[in-house]
């Protein structure tokens, strides 16, 4: 190796450490802080404890939180599955007019409209609806952001699961709904957990709809709360929010974990949050 | 064989059956969509229509313009025009898209994209399980772990550049906002790249390399051609997706002095959080228009490549 190619060896591995150390510095206070007798702001080796996550239960609204991000996300999961499966089944397999046209018109509908852009209506909507501080309410919006999509990828798993098999279950005089239940179901089933993997995780990670939608801090899911802890006056409590931001994130990763070792990591264009 | 020899017009009918092979029939096709239509129409379809509506009135939450709301035109949108807050807003969201996503997300995404190609394997896993976990946390939590990291008093930043004491998000909060932003999403980039790099032939580049081009004319003659595709796509989602990120508001709530409010936070403060919901509709229609060209674009793109 001339010298030359030494040095540019050496920058290379230099430019790569500073990234890595970019990319990480954040993080590592949240795998350290929670188990820190005395956590600080300041990333540090800890003081081995687990008292920050025995706090947790002292405070009213982190554990019913989780709780009520669970509920958001399970709710939302099983609305858009069923109606995202069920409406994806028909699409690929019945000739509507206009079929694809419809598809493509709303997944661009799904993302110009979204959550941000526009609150404003969606706000008021829910307001009309007297859909506000309701946890059914949140789902619905979020169902509603999420299903063009689902339905989307859906379709592509149903389009490519071959037609023999709902044909031979014909002949032996199974209905619709039993092929759709007995063999269409099994067969696609590797999209619909992609489905509702992704939706757990984007309704689990949402601040901005709650945010908006829900009043009362019993209703509220983690994201909400886990800002409360820290923008509310007063000495903020880093053992509570290090050991509840832990946990709360726990999940999203264990399921992207899985995903990605089941079925490896899917590219679906647009399709993030 | 029957099939071969009948005449293309028995032809249509047998494939139409065929497509429909559970035997669902037209009425309960129709069933199993219409769940899903009618959800995606109420909540998804008709505020995006209301908000044309909206955006004419006086609309309040609260007061007598809440009672009656009034049509007023073109106010809101002649008001926003006028407001220096509303047009600083606008100027501080281009600095966010173009330094965070354009500039940030793209480069540090390839770069990474690039690089971990030739790095043992061990490495690679490391680094890409950083990015990813930047990717995937919840906004609420990655928005106090940079909270965290730029305290003014503990912050680690301040503790490993030597500058205790100093206050990055009053001092700098649009730049703290967009190294944040910049460190959230180059996963995107960087898995979008990585896939693309896959694609470029790798004899084109051992070419270019025995007749002594430089990394840079590689990079420009050989890779680029190869990736422009990718790179226009990834450019117009993550700017698309910046655009719409509310995160910065849970770090810098847009202060100190407005020095840090985009448009979903100048929207979530005006409409929301004053009440002023007419005027922050116009801004949101406003919001909506510019989605449309970013998404209208990328769904062209997308078909003319397919094509």
């Amino acid at each position: 190796m001339s010298p030359r190619e030494l040095v540019g060896r050496v920058g290379f591995y230099v430019l790569i450490a500073v990234i890595t150390a970019f990319m990480a510095l954040p993080v590592l206070w949240l795998l350290l802080a929670p188990f820190d007798r005395t956590p600080t702001l300041t990333t540090s080796l800890p003081e081995w404890t687990w008292q920050n996550f025995a706090g947790l239960l002292d405070n009213p609204y982190a554990l019913a939180s989780l709780g009520n991000s669970v509920l958001l996300a399970l709710g939302s999961m099983v609305v858009v599955t069923v109606l995202g499966a069920l409406a994806a089944y028909a699409l690929s397999r019945v000739r509507i007019p206009g079929r694809d046209g419809l598809l493509y018109a709303l997944l661009l509908l799904s993302s110009i409209v979204t959550g941000t852009a526009a609150m404003v209506p969606i706000f008021l909507l829910m307001f009309e609806l007297n859909l506000i501080d309701s946890q059914l309410g949140v789902v619905l919006v979020l169902s509603g952001g999420l299903l063009p999509a689902a339905i989307f990828i859906l379709k592509d798993f149903m389009d490519a699961t071959p037609r023999s098999y709902e044909e031979s279950a014909r002949v032996f005089g199974a209905g619709p709904l039993q092929i759709l239940r007995d063999i269409v179901l099994p067969v696609v089933r590797p999209g619909i957990a992609t489905i509702a993997v992704w939706t757990v995780v984007n309704v689990w990670g949402n601040f901005l709809t709650p945010f908006i939608l829900l009043r009362s801090p019993d209703k509220s899911p983690a994201a909400v709360v886990l800002y409360t802890f820290y923008t509310e006056g007063g000495q903020a409590d880093l053992g509570l929010i290090s050991a509840f931001s832990l946990l709360y994130s726990i999940p999203v990763v264990a399921m992207y974990v899985f995903v990605n070792r089941r079925y490896g990591f899917r590219f679906h264009g647009g399709i993030k949050r | 064989m029957a099939l071969t020899t009948s005449p293309p017009a028995d032809l249509a009918p047998a494939r139409e059956a065929a497509t429909d092979a559970a035997g669902l029939g037209r009425v309960r096709a129709s069933a199993f969509v219409v769940p899903a239509l009618v959800l995606i129409a109420i909540f998804l379809v008709y505020p995006a229509l209301w908000t044309l509506y909206l955006g004419l009135t006086n609309y309040r939450l609260t007061g007598i313009a809440a009672a009656r709301p009034q049509f007023v035109g073109l106010d809101n949108y002649v008001r926003a025009l006028r407001d220096p807050e509303f047009l600083n807003s606008l100027w501080l969201t281009l600095l966010y898209v173009i330094g965070s996503a354009v500039i940030g997300q793209s480069i540090l995404g390839f770069v990474l994209a690039a690089t971990l190609r030739t790095v043992p394997r061990v490495v690679r896993g490391v680094v890409e399980a950083f990015v990813m976990l930047a990717w995937i946390l919840p906004s609420s939590v990655v928005a106090f772990l940079w909270i965290a990291l730029l305290d003014r008093d503990s912050g680690t930043v301040n503790a490993l550049l030597g500058t205790p004491g100093m206050a990055w998000l009053l001092e700098y909060p649009m730049l703290s906002i967009i190294v944040f932003n910049t460190w959230r999403g180059t996963a995107f980039s960087m898995l979008l790249f990585s896939a693309a790099l896959n694609a470029v032939p790798p004899s084109q580049l051992e070419t270019a390399r025995m007749v002594g081009a430089s990394g840079w004319q590689q990079l420009r003659d050989v890779v680029f051609p190869h990736i422009r595709g990718h790179v226009l796509t990834n450019l117009l989602l993550i700017s698309l997706w910046t655009f719409n990120d509310f995160a910065p508001y849970l770090i810098t709530a847009g202060g100190p002095d407005n020095r840090s409010e985009i448009l979903p936070v100048f929207v979530y403060e005006s409409a929301i959080f004053d009440g002023q919901l007419g005027f922050g509709t116009a801004i949101s229609l406003l919001m909506l228009l510019i989605n449309l060209v970013l998404a209208v674009v990328y769904l062209r793109l997308l078909r003319e490549r397919r094509s």
